[in-house]
């Protein structure tokens, strides 16, 4: 079952933030979030780093529709409207490209590794 | 080849069943467009004297698209409500199309809700209507099935189908769920294998001299790349129909008008029955264009075809709904 769109919006919403490495078991409340902003038919940070456990949800606050979609199916959005959002819980590291199946040549990517590392 | 061959044979000689597609009597501001021997001309605008042309034997069809039924922004704040315009005036037509195609975009965000508002609305035609989606009509997460669900019965692989009208030979194309994520290309759509093997097939027992009329959502040409206004594999299935001495392709997505002539092959893309987008590189994104209120049934409309046996030029006629 795929996420729906989360009423949860984490705060952090700077290019490349690195968010504290927390514990890897996803317990509630954590404070491991990240942002990422649609607008004007970009991803807002186009690159974000998160540690292992992060939560990273996009907003579209652009007066299109979009939506997030993992390149190989990983995790994917409905269309999310203005305002909507959709979140993703990252565990394992990796790179995780994604693009927005409503317009494809909007593309963004989530870089998850512990920090320091 | 063969096929040399037989476009020039084609080209050298009038071809008799190329389909007249003129104006309507039916509103007032459209542009006439005739395509003949490959030259698209206007002919003037809709309402003039080409509109008290009779209508030969022969049938018209008429196109709407890009209806996003949902959409409710400033650019538009009622979406359906235009949608329903733009079919009460079909509905008013003096000379009822025979059928009409709906582009794709029906809905916004592919939800229950808004395909139930688009269906209620079509209900209200006399006549069947064809349908194909656009890229807002399979956004749900689960790839188009609620979509497919509605509305594809009885077609082929994703969606894809073609029927006979008239003596012309409709190809309804679908190039909304094999788009080419932009991360080292331009996001340009895709109509896939499993489809061009299927039009390839459906199109090898047909005549040289019949008319084909082609529907997919997104433009089979690349009408702005850094849009990803085009579709990658396009170029395959334009050559399956190399062969035919006429091809119109008609197309959504950009609502706008854009038109094209290449060799055999006319392209034309039509308005939206719900908000105007801007022209290619006009503006930074391709995003909902808000006009005037009072302009903005100017920037939408509806399209009709008008085919007929026997003559020789091809025309497509956009009408405003505001007209």
């Amino acid at each position: 079952m795929m996420p729906k769109a989360a009423i949860l919006f984490g705060a952090a919403g700077a290019a490349l933030a690195f968010v504290a490495a927390g514990p890897r078991a996803p317990s509630a409340g954590a404070a491991n979030s990240a942002a990422v902003q649609i607008d004007n038919f970009h991803y807002s940070p186009p690159m974000l780093v998160v540690s292992p456990g992060t939560t990273v949800t996009w907003k579209n606050d652009d007066d299109s529709p979009h939506s997030v979609r993992e390149k190989d199916g990983k995790f994917k959005s409905s269309a999310l409207d203005t305002d909507d959002t959709f979140s993703e819980t990252f565990t394992a590291p990796g790179e995780y490209e994604y693009f927005c199946s409503i317009h494809p040549y909007m593309t963004g990517k989530v870089i998850v590794k512990t920090a320091g590392s | 080849m063969a096929d040399r061959d037989e476009n020039e044979r084609l080209g050298a000689a009038p071809v008799n069943r190329r389909g007249l597609l003129k104006c309507m009597a039916w509103a007032g501001s459209g542009v006439l467009w005739t395509v003949s021997g490959g030259v698209p001309r206007s002919l003037g605008l809709l309402g003039e004297a080409a509109a008290a042309e009779p209508q030969a034997s022969g049938f018209t069809f008429l196109q709407i698209s890009d209806s996003h039924v949902g959409f409710d922004k400033p650019a538009n704040p009622n979406a359906l409500g235009t949608f329903q315009e733009a079919i009460a005036k079909i509905n008013a037509m003096p000379t009822p199309p025979a059928f009409i195609i709906h582009t794709g975009d029906i809905t916004h965000l592919s939800k229950d809700k808004e395909f139930d508002d688009a269906d209620q609305a079509m209900k209200a035609l006399k006549q069947k209507i064809y349908v194909i989606p656009g890229e807002h009509d399979v956004a749900d997460a689960d790839n188009g099935k609620t979509y497919l669900d509605r509305y594809g019965k009885g077609t082929k692989g994703k969606g894809w189908y073609s029927f006979d009208y008239g003596g012309a030979h409709f190809i309804a194309l679908i190039n909304v769920f094999n788009f080419e994520p932009g991360f080292k290309s331009a996001g340009l759509a895709k109509l896939g294998d499993d489809q061009l093997e299927w039009m390839e097939k459906d199109v090898k027992g047909l005549s040289a001299s019949t008319p084909i009329i082609v529907l997919a959502h997104l433009p089979l040409w690349t009408v702005y790349q850094e849009w990803g206004w085009g579709t990658e594999d396009a170029p395959r299935a334009l050559g399956y129909l190399k062969r035919f001495g006429s091809v119109t392709v008609l197309n959504g997505h950009i609502h706008q008008v854009q038109q094209k002539v290449e060799g055999n092959v006319s392209f034309h893309t039509a308005r939206s029955t719900a908000f105007p987008q801007p022209a290619p590189g006009s503006a930074p994104a391709p995003g909902p264009m808000k006009v005037p209120a009072e302009q903005l049934h100017s920037m939408l409309g509806v399209r009709t075809v008008n085919y007929v046996r026997g003559k020789s030029p091809l025309a497509v006629v956009e009408t405003p709904l505001g007209a």
